[in-house]
């Protein structure tokens, strides 16, 4: 007997609302964040994860506040990143009701700062984000939300997130993301099956299938998607329902 | 008025604790924050959230809150993760440390009894098998979802005492109940619906206790 594999969906987060677009472009404003979150907790997600894609440095307190007032009225684990950068920012939001937070460039520039961070605060915190691209048949770590390579290893990277303390990954494919063709089942595996934390799959939900496909084949502990459950393709129970009719124990 | 302290030791999610309590009270309750032993002389209820490790948990409780084991066996109790842990006699946990003793039984590292390619910390939602009815398990299904976060586990060796049990390769046990003390190891804080409701179950349960 395991754990049910896990449903999440994912909010990006503007100047404290909740906006959707397609790859980046027509963003819209898609509402009230606790509103969304309501619904989603009542469909029956299993976490929910907030992505603050603010851009000015101004606005960035904006997500305090929003996962504070999530936080008063929505009872799952509440996932936060985007721009988190040190100690104090994981703080901040662990103060205000995140239950983790996840982190992805400050972690790659500053190693240490896993360490540091879950030393004095616990594994089960810290989420660390690994983006990754397949090149020359390699899978390589790029931060900056995609712009920037780097000279690690996908593989090699989750493994040392590991040791230093990370308690789970949330591995996106940068050739999968937006593209609604499926998850990278490839990658997915071969970090899944190596680490013993749980690894979030991200990037590539088109389909229902696609999500069991994460499961099956990737070995995903939870699976992550945003645009398939926001545009009204699919409740968060048509999913469950879908996975538990294919034999995947899901809440 | 009766009060409801929530033991803060510096290291626990006690806002989301707060949060959850918040939502299930009714006017005759007030909530507050126990920082030290005083803090936890009048209060009606006490509840005892926990995250972090065992050892310097029960090191910061015996400083700050050196008479809490009268408490705890003198009000109605709830703990949560550590705060349900501690109440075993021992824990391997930091190369064994003891505890309150107030359940029998000890606490284990999942990585010393499971196979190598289950994930630790068991951290997820899981089935809680309530092993007989209660008033705290009111409106609860039996074997529903909780959430779970935690890398040591707690076996009680009095039957009698175990609330609910679970699985996670082995079978642990996932809330106890012995007189006026409560505690699970999963949270009610973060699992959804049939969370708020355990606590609202709790309330309830507290105002029938003599």
């Amino acid at each position: 007997m395991s754990v049910a594999k896990r449903i999440i969906p994912c909010l990006d987060v503007d100047k404290g609302r909740v906006v959707k677009g397609t790859n980046f472009i027509d963003i819209v404003d898609a509402g009230d964040p606790v509103e969304i979150a309501q619904k989603y907790d009542n469909e029956g997600a299993d976490e929910i994860t907030f992505l603050d894609i603010t851009a000015s440095h101004e606005g960035r307190n904006n997500i305090l506040s929003v996962v504070e007032k999530v936080a008063d009225e929505v009872f799952i684990p509440l996932t936060v990143g985007g721009g988190v950068k040190n100690f104090n920012d994981v703080r901040d939001l662990l103060s205000v009701g995140a239950d983790k937070v996840t982190i992805n460039t400050a972690a790659v520039s500053n190693p240490d700062m896993i360490n540091n961070v879950t030393d004095r605060i616990g594994r089960q915190c810290i989420v660390v984000a690994v983006d990754v691209k397949k090149i020359d048949n390699d899978y390589i770590v790029f931060t900056h939300g995609g712009r920037t390579q780097t000279t690690l290893k996908a593989y090699d990277w989750c493994l040392e997130c590991q040791k230093r303390g990370a308690g789970e990954i949330l591995l996106t494919s940068m050739d999968k993301d937006g593209t609604k063709d499926g998850f990278d089942v490839e990658i997915l595996s071969k970090i899944s099956n190596n680490v013993t934390i749980p690894v979030i799959a991200s990037g590539g939900a088109g389909n229902l299938d696609h999500l069991y496909q994460a499961i099956l084949k990737g070995n995903a502990d939870a699976v992550l998607a945003a645009s398939i459950f926001h545009f009204g393709e699919y409740t968060i129970c048509q999913a469950k329902e879908y996975l538990k009719a294919k034999g995947i124990s899901v809440r | 008025m009766k009060n409801i302290a929530v033991i803060d030791y510096g290291m626990s999610n006690l806002h989301s604790v707060l949060k959850s309590l918040k939502k299930v009270i009714n006017k005759n309750y007030n909530l507050s924050i126990a920082y030290s032993s005083k803090d936890i002389e009048d209060a009606s209820l006490l509840v005892l959230p926990g995250q972090g490790a065992a050892h310097s948990c029960l090191e910061k409780l015996a400083s700050d809150f050196p008479d809490l084991k009268t408490h705890i066996m003198n009000k109605p109790f709830l703990g949560i993760c550590l705060g349900f842990q501690i109440l075993f006699e021992k824990s391997f946990e930091n190369d064994g440390v003891n505890c309150f003793s107030l359940i029998t039984g000890d606490v284990k590292d999942f990585r010393s009894t499971i196979k190598k390619d289950m994930k630790v910390p068991h951290m997820g939602w899981n089935k809680v098998n309530q092993k007989y009815n209660h008033i705290l398990w009111e409106n609860i299904p039996d074997k529903s979802f909780f959430y779970f976060v935690h890398s040591y586990y707690a076996k009680a060796t009095t039957e009698t005492n175990i609330l609910s049990d679970s699985d996670y390769e082995i079978n642990f046990t996932s809330a106890i109940l012995k007189d006026n003390i409560f505690a699970c190891q999963f949270h009610p804080e973060k699992s959804s619906k049939h969370g708020l409701q355990l606590l609202s179950n709790f309330i309830n349960w507290s105002e029938k206790l003599t």
